[in-house]
């Protein structure tokens, strides 16, 4: 066993830390503040490949490694976690299925030009009705003749009214629950596609959730990924993966309220020396480096697992799961570092406090990442 | 238009340590880049090849560890990568050092040779002059903008108070600065060819044909009699009292200082 990352690896941390210190860190309160998607730091960051960093070349992206793509998300997350769920959505959510499942033709039309950067997709699984019971889809798609019609909502979809691609859930036999779910690759200028209300959120606020509507919309045949029935199967599968990604965010997120902590506590005095030589203060530091290492460790060994072939659904659930929790602690512990300045928006602890909170709801909450794990070590 | 890309691997800092006993510089626990100005060098040649075609060869000499830096250009754009490695270059000053560059460009082949102006950790800002010198050829120095048809090369090269315009014809050396250009950051795809398929040349004295008496200790007119860390300053002095006795006390602490008589 060996705990060094390779030197294709560590370049990639140093290329993500220096494009998110250079090109993002510049505007990341400014873009929270103003609730704006960053379109021209995504571009750059979908350019450099970093959309789809695991798919082959010959489909448009890099063919690197599950833990460099961790290590991406995570020094993003560091700097600007709307940034990283930008990212997440689109290698783990968008491009992963496409390779997965979807035939030669679907490749080259939707992969391409998501994994080369060139544009953005979005995964929408998620209605009113349809959350954690993701199964419980109203979205309907009927078939005619060569191509279905489909109709129904989803809401908090991430990048929706920036996307070109759309990864889409719908019930094509009702009488079969979760098997009769189907999954679709559809284009957004397709006719019945429409884009919802904006949702204004707490955290994450540089990153764009709308609603997606969808009136008689006609989507060919060909656009069924994967086989009829199979998009339950298809959408959890696909979650495996993206889970390492969000772990990944909520990783970058916790390191960033920790080294902001390491900063302003042997900075800020009070009674005549730095609050880092009180006792209280170290304590903070000291739980929120050792559970940072932790969660990974985790964060890692479920890419690792992913890109070796293993079976890797509860790794990634415990991933997110550890990892959400640390980010919680850690960036609500950042704040008591900084005191009543880490209250305000003139410290980006107060952005990480609010930014850490989504890791533990989306892509499966906590209690879904527990019920995962227990479902697989009681089976 | 084939470019040679002169690459140094430094350590990331602007303020190495020296050891004052064996009088060498501490590199250990200091994690290696590519020399800031070489990355603009670097880009400059990338920009040319798209514009020109032709091929951009990132050449090094140094230990084995300097592939790291040959890679990260290559995650950048470069082509191909050499590697000057042999215990006979060490101890090379900026003088045979510049001649052991110089024979590996004469078998590369270019049109053009770009250097850094200067290295952080050396900071003689020697190299690229020598080599042109070495290697008959036009230098231009300081460059901060470059323009090129493929035959020739006009340069804006950075003064003081302004700049000079000077056309050369190719090939050519220029060195460049940082104001040229903003450098590109490596692709991730770049990531993956620069570690996975693209292999690292390593040529030895031998393999460039390298006259033994003008590389390394051997080949090195100069030798280095010590190195230290300066001192550091102390802490400045704040005179007081009207202007003529502040002046009065000024000229006896210069006279102290033996800067008046
Ligand atoms: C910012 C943001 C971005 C999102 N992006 C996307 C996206 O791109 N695509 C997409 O499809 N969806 C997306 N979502 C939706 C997200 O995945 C869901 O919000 C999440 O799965 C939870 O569903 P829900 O909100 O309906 O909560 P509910 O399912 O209503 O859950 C409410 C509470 O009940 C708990 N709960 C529910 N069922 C159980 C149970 N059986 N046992 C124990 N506890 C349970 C939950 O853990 C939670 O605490 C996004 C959401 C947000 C807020
Ligand atoms: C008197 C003297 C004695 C020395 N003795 C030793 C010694 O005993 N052992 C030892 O290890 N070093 C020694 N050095 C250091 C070594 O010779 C220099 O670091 C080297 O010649 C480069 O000079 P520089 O760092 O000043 O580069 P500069 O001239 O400042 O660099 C300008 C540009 O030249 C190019 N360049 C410089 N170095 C290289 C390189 N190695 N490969 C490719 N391109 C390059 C880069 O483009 C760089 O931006 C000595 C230096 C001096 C001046």
């Amino acid at each position: 066993m060996e705990f060094a990352l390779t030197k294709e690896q560590e370049m990639v941390r140093k290329t993500a830390r220096e494009f998110a210190e250079k090109e993002i860190a510049p505007i990341a309160a400014d873009i929270d503040e103003r609730a704006e998607f960053p379109a021209e730091t995504v571009r750059k960051l979908g350019a450099l490949g970093f959309m789809g960093m695991t798919v082959p070349k010959e489909w448009g992206g890099s063919g690197m490694d599950d833990i460099s793509y961790a290590i991406a998300v995570e020094e993003v997350s560091r700097v600007c976690a709307s940034h990283g769920v930008t990212m997440s959505v689109c290698n783990s959510l968008v491009c992963w299925p496409l390779m997965k499942f979807g035939t030669d033709a679907q490749k080259e039309k939707y992969l391409k030009p998501v994994a080369s950067g060139k544009v953005l997709g979005c995964f929408g699984l998620t209605e009113p009705n349809a959350g954690t019971d993701a199964g419980s889809q109203a979205t309907v798609a009927r078939k005619e003749g060569d191509k279905y019609i489909i109709n129904g909502s989803k809401v908090f979809i991430t990048n929706a009214s920036k996307s070109d691609v759309t990864i889409l859930f719908a019930m094509t036999d009702k009488s079969k629950g979760t098997k009769g779910i189907s999954t679709f690759v559809v284009d957004s200028n397709t006719p019945g596609y429409s884009i919802g209300s904006i949702e204004k959120k707490m955290g994450i606020r540089a990153s764009i959730q709308t609603e997606l509507v969808f009136q008689d919309m006609e989507v060919p045949a060909e656009n069924l990924l994967g086989k009829e029935g199979q998009g339950f199967k298809i959408a959890m599968a696909t979650l495996d993966g993206g889970r390492i990604g969000i772990a990944a965010q909520a990783l970058g997120i916790a390191q960033a309220a920790y080294e902001e902590s390491v900063k302003y506590a042997k900075q800020r005095e009070q009674f005549g020396k730095p609050i880092s030589s009180f006792q209280a203060i170290q304590w903070f530091i000291s739980d929120m480096a050792t559970e940072i290492d932790a969660a990974r460790l985790l964060v890692y060994k479920a890419a690792f697992d992913k890109w070796k072939g293993r079976p890797y659904t509860t790794s990634a659930a415990m991933a997110k799961y550890f990892a959400s929790d640390v980010a919680m602690k850690a960036t609500r512990n950042a704040i008591q570092v900084h005191g009543g300045y880490g209250f305000t928006k003139d410290y980006a602890v107060e952005r990480f406090y609010r930014d850490a909170k989504i890791t533990e709801i989306y892509e499966g909450t906590t209690e879904v990442q527990k019920m995962v794990i227990a479902g697989d070590l009681l089976k | 238009m084939n470019i040679i890309v002169c690459v140094k691997q430094v350590p990331d800092t602007t303020d190495v340590k020296i050891d004052p006993k064996t009088g060498t510089l501490i590199r250990e626990g200091v994690p290696s880049i590519v020399n800031p100005d070489d990355k603009h060098a670097l880009e400059e040649a990338l920009r040319m090849k798209e514009k020109f075609g032709g091929k951009v060869t990132v050449l090094s000499m140094g230990p084995p560890q300097a592939e790291d830096a040959l890679r990260e250009c290559s995650a950048m754009g470069a082509d191909d990568m050499v590697l000057l490695c042999d215990r006979a270059f060490a101890g090379a000053d900026t003088w045979a050092t510049s001649y052991t560059l110089g024979e590996a460009a004469k078998k590369i082949g270019y049109d053009l040779i770009i250097c850094g102006r200067e290295a952080i950790d050396g900071d003689t800002a020697q190299i690229g002059p020598q080599m042109a010198e070495h290697l008959h050829l036009p230098q231009i120095t300081y460059v901060k903008n470059v323009e090129t048809d493929g035959n020739k090369i006009v340069c804006e090269r950075a003064l003081e108070d302004g700049y000079e315009k000077i056309e050369a014809s190719l090939p050519a050396l220029i060195t460049v600065i940082a104001d040229l250009n903003k450098p590109r950051y490596p692709s991730v795809r770049g990531i993956v060819e620069a570690y996975r398929e693209k292999k690292v040349t390593v040529w030895n004295a031998k393999d460039i044909c390298a006259d033994g008496t003008c590389i390394g200790m051997e080949g090195s007119p100069t030798s280095v009699k010590r190195s230290f860390a300066p001192e550091p300053k102390g802490k400045g002095e704040v005179l007081k009292g009207s202007v003529k006795e502040m002046s009065k006390q000024l000229v006896v602490k210069l006279k102290d200082k033996n800067v008046l008589r």
